[in-house]
């Protein structure tokens, strides 16, 4: 791993279509070489937030670079990785599990996409890494949640990412397997990779993220784990709710408006 | 046995009907591979509008002597734009934007149809004519649909990923926009394709039904392309020589059949068909 790359995020605000204002004058950093844990409610902006530094909604103020690039120079020189959450995804699509994990690889193939040696040989060790190796063959939607979302790390692996994202990558995934992937992305970090994982579960934060933000609408603090998940923090971020009750807190979401393509 | 010979040679010694046979199977063929990305895609509603707004095109073409091919993909490709910039524009969803355009473009077609001075008779533009197709028209055919197989054999990958995961082919930096136009260009191109054979009215059975019919029976991509060609084909050839017999619509016959594979796909594919998982459902009492 030759350089790692932090994120910066300059003042943007996002409204949508329909009015609806989802995300206004946020600014932070994002350290790089280290896990940021992105925090808040359902409907606070997270995935906005995630979908501005991925350049897949452009911010009506402000912007997003990545060590002075933009993020489509960024993402042309394959420096960042995204694995989306799973209700983006159309499990029914006829695609097996290495078919994914070798889309990872396409940028760096030529027009034709015919996958060389060493693209092979890295969805191999990826899905090896993600001990999904026996299930390279499955037709995507006969995998578990927690394949699911192996089979998705695995192609962010073989993309070779500097940056990964990662949003809400618990979700519908068993104890045993957030320990696993937990561990995996602790040995990216060591690796050099920089990681924001967007989750509204707030127990396992503190074991493995360095940073963490505060999301709601805005950000509302940003800095060290010890410094920012606060139980007063916690109580701002998530209006003054208990904050036990929060890893409960319902399912609903307040869609984005979803992209034309 | 002789008797079925003789059924599928006899209309053979006729060079229309040779000719509307292999016509039709090529077209069949474009059809049933661009149906896949588009019932993936689940643009099955865009093709129908880019099929209706190609009409005024094709009178235009008719009228300013050009090749009635560019005509309409200038409008279906047009159709297409109008409603993209439509939605961006307004707070409108999806679905009454394309219902807009398309009607809108349709019916200006009727309109010029009806008052330019033409010879282009409106029942074929709308049901098609493969028996009476014009040698010109073939050419046209035969040009836009190598363009359609070629743009989709060079882009297939992309293509594919586009259709499944966009985002992921923005995050490695692809461009999406160009694949969102490409595809587009492909399916009013495979319109143009279809449009002798198939008429408007029909030619979106032709792009959702062969790709559908697939998709219940495997969980392949390559497989699912190979099926949807083969059903494709088989209706093609088949229906020409029904209508040939019965005397009835080529276009019609053509559909007709599809729907036919289609259905027993459901009832009968392994997996996805209705009696497979009335099955699994028993054995996982």
């Amino acid at each position: 791993m030759n350089k790692t790359f932090g994120i910066t995020v300059d003042n943007i605000s996002v409204t949508y279509n329909n009015g609806h204002l989802a995300l206004y004058d946020a600014s932070c950093t994002i350290q790089p070489g280290q896990i940021t844990g992105l925090v808040g409610p359902n409907g606070g902006g997270k995935s906005t937030f995630f979908k501005c530094i991925m350049g897949f909604i452009h911010p009506n103020q402000g912007r997003v670079h990545i060590d002075g690039l933009g993020i489509k120079q960024a993402q042309k020189k394959q420096l960042m990785a995204y694995v989306p959450q799973s209700d983006e995804v159309d499990w029914n699509f006829p695609i097996n599990v290495s078919d994914v994990v070798m889309m990872g690889r396409y940028g760096y193939m030529n027009m034709l996409r015919i996958p060389r040696q060493k693209d092979r040989h890295l969805v191999t060790e990826s899905l090896a890494r993600v001990g999904m190796s026996d299930f390279r063959s499955r037709q995507i939607g006969e995998l578990s949640g927690g394949q699911k979302k192996r089979a998705f790390l695995a192609r962010a692996l073989a993309q070779e990412g500097q940056i990964i994202l990662l949003d809400e990558p618990f979700t519908g995934v068993d104890v045993k397997t957030e320990k696993r992937m937990i561990d995996l992305l602790l040995q990216l970090r060591d690796e050099g990779h920089t990681i924001l994982v967007s989750t509204h579960d707030l127990t396992s934060i503190s074991t493995f993220c360095d940073r963490v933000i505060l999301l709601n609408r805005t950000i509302l603090a940003s800095g060290t784990t010890e410094e920012v998940f606060t139980e007063d923090n916690l109580a701002m971020t998530f209006g003054g709710l208990p904050t036990v009750n929060l890893g409960l807190s319902s399912q609903k979401k307040s869609k984005s408006k979803p992209l034309n393509y | 046995m002789s008797d079925l010979f003789n059924w599928f040679s006899t209309p053979l010694q006729y060079a229309f009907m040779l000719k509307a046979l292999w016509v039709s199977a090529f077209v069949g063929v474009v059809c049933a591979v661009l149906s896949c990305y588009i019932t993936l895609k689940g643009w099955s509603l865009m093709g129908d509008a880019v099929s209706h707004a190609v009409v005024p095109g094709v009178v235009v073409a008719y009228a300013l002597r050009i090749p009635f091919a560019i005509g309409a993909f200038i409008f279906g490709f047009g159709a297409t734009v109008a409603i993209g910039y439509i939605k961006s524009k307004t707070r409108l969803k999806e679905d009454a934007v394309i219902g807009i355009v398309f009607t809108g473009f349709f019916a200006l077609g009727l309109v010029l149809a009806t008052k330019i001075p033409s010879n282009i008779d409106l029942f074929h533009i709308l049901f098609g004519n493969v028996l009476g197709i014009s040698p010109q028209d073939i050419v046209q055919t035969l040009i836009a649909g190598i363009l359609t197989l070629g743009i989709i054999l060079l882009r297939r990958k992309d293509l594919l990923l586009f259709c499944f995961d966009p985002n992921h082919a923005k995050a490695i930096g692809l461009n999406t926009q160009l694949m969102y136009y490409t595809l587009l260009s492909v399916l009013a191109l495979t319109i143009v394709t279809a449009l002798q054979t198939a008429g408007i009215i029909l030619v979106i059975a032709m792009l959702v039904t062969p790709g559908s019919t697939a998709y219940l029976l495997t969980d392949r991509f390559d497989r699912m392309l190979i099926i949807s060609v083969v059903t494709s084909v088989l209706s093609c050839l088949l229906g020409v020589y029904f209508s040939y017999y019965l005397d009835v619509s080529t276009g019609g016959c053509i559909v007709v059949l599809m729907t036919l594979l289609f259905i027993a796909a459901m009832v009968f594919a392994p997996k996805y068909g209705m009696l497979g998982q009335s099955w699994m459902r028993r054995e996982s009492k």
